[in-house]
């Protein structure tokens, strides 16, 4: 008796790739992707702090890689989905206070989140081209 | 059996339903966020200063009694983070036998990367 229940097929949502992607869709799991992507490189961070523990061989071993294009290319990653992990969880956690819940500013914090991100990634690296040359 | 029927109905209720620390996970992931916020901004401002330095530059940066004292909290506060959140990415999308071991896998990999990072700054730390 209780098997049969358990084995008839409930109804299930619609697959979400069916849906036509929205700004609210797109960030809501591009937060989640970054938050893993940004997982990635605290262990990039780890590894750089133990480079730096272990003496100035190592420490200059890991300097090197990240001197080379493909480690600017990770920083470069790493610098964005830090700031769109940033800007995105500023914007949860103003939800989770409850505020901007409205369409209108839904959209506008979406939009505004995005800006941010791509300005301050920018800002960064312009910065510390500058600050090195 | 008797100690049911001498509790009070209050006493009752309140035995019953969910584990009740529910919210807990939820709650420190956004405390871990907060915190994150002035930590990871520090950092990364710091680290477009003291990039392009070299290894003598940036141990004498990481000696520095502040800048220790915030990447082990920044460490504490990521990892902390880091496990709530791939926490819910594992139980979102792993559904087979494998989502209990990756879980506890997951946690330790979070435990032993801020454990070696926090003992990487004390090394430097306290190098002398």
């Amino acid at each position: 008796m209780a098997s049969s229940t358990s084995k008839r097929l409930r109804p299930l949502s619609p697959n979400v790739q069916i849906y036509r992607p929205q700004l609210t869709s797109v960030l809501s799991i591009a937060n989640r992707i970054s938050g893993v992507v940004l997982s990635i490189y605290a262990v990039a961070l780890v590894i750089w702090l133990i480079a730096a523990a272990s003496g100035p061989k190592t420490y200059s071993t890991a300097h090197v890689f990240m001197r080379t294009w493909i480690g600017q290319l990770l920083l470069f990653g790493c610098t964005f989905s830090f700031f769109l992990h940033l800007c995105g969880g500023i914007r949860h956690l103003a939800w989770d206070a409850g505020y901007g819940f409205e369409l209108r500013t839904i959209y506008a914090s979406g939009w505004t989140v995005l800006a941010m991100s791509a300005a301050l990634t920018l800002l960064t690296w312009a910065v510390s081209i500058g600050l090195a040359g | 059996m008797g100690k049911e029927r001498r509790r009070s109905p209050l006493g009752r209720a309140l035995g019953l339903g969910s584990a009740k620390d529910g919210v807990e996970q939820w709650w420190v992931e956004r405390v871990t966020a907060v915190a994150l916020v002035p930590l990871t901004v520090w950092f990364a401002a710091s680290n477009v200063v003291h990039m392009s330095s070299d290894y003598a530059t940036a141990i004498t940066w990481l000696q520095t009694p502040l800048a220790a004292t915030l990447i082990v909290l920044l460490l504490t506060a990521l990892f902390g983070h880091m496990a709530l959140g791939l926490q819910v990415v594992i139980e979102d999308y792993v559904h087979s036998g494998l989502k209990l071991p990756l879980l506890i896998a997951m946690r330790f990999c979070c435990f032993v990367l801020a454990v070696a990072g926090i003992l990487a700054v004390l090394r430097i730390c306290f190098r002398g």
